[in-house]
């Protein structure tokens, strides 16, 4: 009864969305108020139709329904709760179908926001947003249907894959969806810009809310999907340059781009074409992605070409969208104004600077993801372009950014000092500087580019706070006047600084790395295996059953530096269902470092194989993407978002002028 | 790849996980195993996707593990290692695309995007700063009137 519930109410959802993108649209171009006033109650419809039917669907795995083909294949009646639950979007349908309830509940967002947008924009928000959720149903109603029934039901469902009966399912993709889609947001407004042909301050400060949330969630979700691979995968990398991962971190690159161009616009009425252009880019980028991901082109052409029909179908969707509105910028973009000049040397050359560089780093992921791709199919040759491409490349790219990053954040707007803003960066390059020399002269004969890379994240962390710093201390004198300026900083000041700041803990934790040992030995029972500070002895190997699954549970005692800490266990499992063999590491985190432990197979003797990694600081890699999606939030709580934006007449030199 | 989201999706074609070199592997020699180490996570294992062989447990990503490690024991410098096996399994095995004729518009697309980028908005600027000096003809008058009252 749900499934069918579920299927009507999502093919409803495609009629309204085809309202949602008509009927406003209609009502614009005949000056009729009353049609063009349809989209929000459209939105919040289509909205509350998929969710209906997204609850649906969770409803038939939480009863395990196996007569629904998508649960027969996804779940068993013996999965924990949690894990029949997420198995709802553990696989291309139940995926598919959050991602299209993410999709309508931006729009519904929009429709609902109090924010007073201009009627117009508003309604050209809405229908074109609504027409990316027309796209997207239509492809889910018709080739990626998850209420299909099976008949005869089987009695048991196939299990659902056990590398993703993990909580990491159940929070890493709808993170990274709300990321994705989110960028949908911006795209409608680009698209809605481009159509009425007017953009302004007006239009940038309504965008950059949106923008930020979708960029917040997406640096969450790629974070969480890092650490995920990091602690199950079994091998302790934490970034791979997978054509997946890269699909992530395309939109992200763009997406960062985008939230600083923005800030430009917002400000200082420039670089609106390029913004505009961005916007419609970052979003292309995730459906770009979403295409790579659901068509499995890049496995192989051939899978591609042997199952064409969701490819196609994406593909299509894909020039559709992309080609629709690149054209229609091309067209349109000649129109808007070009607006506030500023010198070669200010905050907003440095952000175009930023926005170079990070286009570049997006073009030089795009490319290497799809060069072998393409030279495939024009020559037949074969290559492969893997991590070495992107590190000789991709990091080369960054670090000037990130150098310039500091002396760029205290920069003035329209006419800045570059002597003067060097000046005020020179204390956080000091201390940056003096941390690699001080670790240097105590790390003898290690990696030459770690305290290096430490160096530039201390400079960037001391760098980020600096500005406020400044603000904060200024010339006011004792404690109290210190604290009530830092309360009357704008809070996106204190989230720029957290976002910078992240950035450099990040670097930090990524340039550590380079010191991580590993040693993989053969052990018996009460036999160990040294790796940098840590050395684990197995004390045990405990047979043992779990709900769906049999384990082999290895206890390792664990001492570091002649201290004793808990014991860790590493498992190795076998899922019954699927009769499917995982092995879960285990990982004892002490300080901002972890011993991460990893079990292999064992020999006739009885001995097994364990894999012993000291991992430095690691933890600093995810804790500075927390602490970026932090300042990010901060910046969005900031005072001048919650009010509603000023009018259009407003002049945006008569706007508070809160530096970013 | 049926399976979903992004990394999720790596998860699943990157196998099950795995300690990938094994300890019978090893070689004695450290500084013999650190460069066999080094020359395996620069070559692709073929049957995985974007995977290194030493990071897959793919019985071909071993098969060549091994191989790597007797040539090297029987005295062959890296690159004859390489060598060795792009011989036998072409360029597609090397994660790190050499650069000739069909990837050079890889290798240089990011240095050109960065150069003609900062060309580009070099010649906007300085279009638009000449731009923004330049006065039409009624601008410069009724400035130089103003200017003239000014000093009246």
């Amino acid at each position: 009864m749900f499934v069918e519930i579920g299927h009507f109410a999502l093919a409803l959802a495609l009629g309204v969305a085809v309202v949602q993108t008509v009927v406003p649209l209609w009502g614009v171009a005949r000056n009729d108020p009353a049609l063009a006033s349809v989209g929000p109650a459209a939105a919040i419809a289509s909205f509350l139709l998929v969710a209906l039917s997204f609850g649906c669907l969770v409803m038939s795995y939480a009863t395990s329904d196996f007569s629904v083909e998508n649960v027969a294949a996804n779940s068993h009646s013996t999965q924990p709760l949690i894990y029949k639950l997420t198995a709802t979007w553990g696989n291309h349908e139940g995926s598919m179908l959050l991602w299209v309830l993410i999709l309508v509940l931006f729009g519904a967002l929009v429709a609902l926001s109090r924010r007073s947008l201009p009627p117009k924009l508003r309604a050209g928000t809405l229908a074109a947003q609504g027409s990316v959720s027309v796209a997207f149903l239509a492809f889910t109603l018709l080739t990626s249907n998850p209420f299909r029934r099976l008949v005869p039901a089987p009695g048991e469902g196939q299990d659902l894959n056990p590398i993703l009966q993990d909580l990491g399912l159940a929070i890493h993709p709808p993170l990274l969806y709300v990321g994705y889609v989110g960028f949908s947001i911006t795209y409608a407004f680009a698209v809605a810009a481009l159509i009425e042909g007017k953009i302004d301050a007006v239009w940038a400060r309504a965008v950059r809310p949106w923008t930020l949330l979708a960029w917040t969630f997406l640096t969450l979700g790629i974070a969480m999907g890092s650490y995920w691979a990091y602690y199950e995968l079994g091998w302790g990398g934490w970034w791979f340059w997978d054509p997946v991962e890269n699909a992530s971190l395309m939109p992200w690159l763009a997406g960062t781009a985008l939230i600083h161009s923005t800030v430009v616009m917002e400000k200082r009425d420039a670089l609106k074409v390029w913004t505009i252009l961005l916007a419609i880019l970052t979003f292309s980028l995730s459906l770009l992605g979403t295409f790579i991901v659901r068509s499995g082109v890049l496995t192989s052409v051939h899978s591609f070409a042997s199952d064409p029909q969701r490819g196609l179908f994406i593909l299509g969707i894909l020039i559709a969208f992309i080609g629709g509105s690149l054209a229609l910028f091309a067209w349109r973009a000649p129109l808007l104004k070009q607006g506030g000049l500023f010198a070669p040397v200010s905050r907003e050359s440095a952000l175009v600077v930023n926005n170079l560089f990070l286009a570049t780093a997006c073009a030089t992921v795009f490319i290497g993801t799809l060069y072998p791709l393409v030279l495939e199919m024009v020559t037949g040759d074969k290559i492969s372009v893997g991590p070495p491409f992107f590190n000789a490349t991709f990091v080369p790219l960054l670090v000037p950014l990130l150098l310039l990053l500091p002396i760029g954040q205290t920069l003035a707007w329209k006419r800045g000092d570059l002597l003067g803003a060097a000046q005020r960066a020179q204390v956080a390059f000091g201390v940056g500087v003096v941390t690699s020399l001080v670790i240097f002269a105590f790390v003898r004969g290690g990696p030459v580019l770690a305290p290096l890379g430490i160096g530039l994240g201390v400079f960037l962390v001391v760098g980020a706070f600096w500005e406020v710093g400044e603000r904060v201390v200024g010339r006011a004198s004792g404690a109290s006047a210190m604290l009530s300026r830092a309360k009357g900083l704008p809070r996106s000041a204190w989230g720029t600084a957290l976002g910078h700041a992240g950035v450099g803990i990040s670097v930090i934790g990524i340039a550590a790395v380079a010191w991580g040992t590993e040693s993989i030995g053969m052990l018996k029972v009460g036999e160990s295996l040294t790796s940098g500070r840590y050395t684990a002895t197995l004390e045990a190997v405990t047979p043992r059953t779990g709900p769906n699954y049999r384990e082999d549970a290895a206890r390792f005692r664990i001492v570091a530096d002649g201290r004793e800490l808990k014991p860790v266990e590493a498992m190795k499992r076998i899922y019954t269902a699927r009769a499917m063999p995982t092995t879960e590491a285990g990982i004892r985190t002490v300080g901002l470092g972890q011993a991460y432990i990893s079990l292999g197979e064992p020999d006739a003797s009885g001995a097994i194989a364990v894999k012993l990694h000291d991992k430095p600081l690691i933890l600093l890699i995810w804790i500075g993407a927390l602490v970026m999606a932090a300042g990010g939030a901060l910046s969005l709580t900031d005072r001048r978002f919650r009010l509603a934006a000023p009018r259009r007449t407003a002049a945006p030199a008569a706007m508070p002028q809160a530096a970013e | 790849m049926r399976a979903i989201p992004l990394l999720l999706a790596a998860l699943l074609v990157l196998s099950t996980p795995v300690l990938a070199v094994q300890p019978n592997e090893v070689l004695k020699d450290q500084v013999l195993e650190q460069r066999a180490r080094q020359i395996s996570s620069g070559l692709r294992c073929l049957v995985c996707q974007n995977q290194s062989i030493d990071d897959s447990d793919a019985p071909l990503a071993k098969d060549l593990r091994v191989l790597v490690r007797e040539r090297l024991t029987a005295g062959d410098s890296d690159k004859g290692v390489i060598d060795f096996v792009v011989a036998r399994y072409g360029d597609f095995v090397l994660l790190r695309p050499p650069m000739n004729a069909r990837t050079i518009a890889l290798w240089a697309a990011p240095f050109l995007i960065v150069l003609f980028g900062s060309a580009f908005l070099w010649r906007r600027r300085n279009r638009a700063a000449a731009a923004a000096v330049t006065l039409t003809a009624e601008e410069q008058r009724r400035l130089d009137d103003l200017l003239r009252d000014e000093r009246g």
